[in-house]
């Protein structure tokens, strides 16, 4: 499944299915379980069906009416905000570190007990 | 109306390039990707999924936002409200809302109860997509994967990136 298309395109894998949605949602919109459904249908059907290697499927789900999320992606503006306010606003991104990225700290507590069930580690943090 | 799909990589270039960042390097794969037809109808399938959207389970640790390549094994019968999600380059909240946004278990699940496929594996995957080293993907973390789809024993797996 996508919904990066150029991406897709680029890493070039054996079999695709494009959903035009914005990230975060490759497999549907949240509390939508019909629109889930048919897509994760689809998505089989096209696994089950592309013959070509490195065909991708586009399903025919749009996100809104209008498509508006687009223009919003990663735009840069041309206004005269500050460097730091700009940096801000295109790159959006969390700091990136070595300690766990919790939900919440009652996560971080369950996860101190309970050691981290099912959990492999490939290499050591602080390489 | 619907518009052309967004174009991540030229919008990637054009904002890295404000930013004054160095030029990201994207993964290009020339050759012909390995091709496996289905070896049997889906309904007589065991799938396999495997989601890079951060997804944890309450008493697992979070994933860090420094090229982690670990990964997390979660039961596929794990209830929903057992999920987290831990990403830092996508918009989470609809994904913690309802995790089958980037971890279509539940669905999954159901198209197995209604014999689309004829189950899901025992375990489903998943790791935090944000890594900039393709290089510990490719020689780490996917080889691992592959490793654990073949002891599975599935015969088709869906992949879930953000």
């Amino acid at each position: 499944m996508t919904s990066a298309l150029s991406i897709t395109r680029s890493v070039n894998p054996p079999r695709a299915a494009f959903v035009d949605f914005p990230l975060g949602h490759t497999a549907g919109k949240a509390g939508d379980k019909p629109l889930q459904r048919k897509i994760m249908i689809d998505t089989l059907s096209a696994l089950d069906s592309i013959q070509v290697p490195g065909d991708i499927r586009h399903l025919s789900y749009q996100w809104s009416e209008d498509d508006s999320w687009k223009d919003k992606v990663m735009r840069p503006s041309e206004n005269t905000e500050s460097a730091e306010a700009s940096k801000q606003r295109l790159d959006d991104r969390l700091e990136r570190t070595n300690e766990p990225q919790y939900q919440s700290p009652a996560d971080r507590r369950a996860a101190m007990s309970a050691g981290c069930p099912g959990c492999v580690f490939l290499e050591s943090s602080t390489a | 109306m619907s518009r052309p799909p967004v174009d991540y990589i030229e919008r990637t270039r054009s904002q890295y390039q404000s930013l004054g960042y160095p030029p990201y390097q994207w993964v290009e794969n020339e050759l012909a990707p390995p091709f496996v037809p289905l070896s049997k109808p889906l309904h007589e399938s065991r799938v396999g999924l495997i989601a890079s959207g951060g997804i944890y389970r309450v008493g697992q640790f979070a994933f860090h936002f420094k090229d982690d390549v670990s990964y997390r094994e979660i039961d596929s019968d794990t209830p929903m409200s057992d999920l987290r999600i831990s990403h830092f380059a996508y918009d989470t909240a609809d994904a913690r809302r309802d995790p089958n946004v980037v971890f279509p278990l539940q669905t999954l699940r159901e198209l197995a109860h209604v014999s689309r496929i004829r189950e899901l594996a025992n375990k489903a995957y998943t790791f935090m997509g944000g890594i900039y080293s393709s290089r510990k993907v490719r020689s780490l973390l996917a080889p691992a994967l592959a490793d654990r789809m073949v002891r599975d024993e599935v015969d088709v797996v869906v992949l879930v990136p953000v």
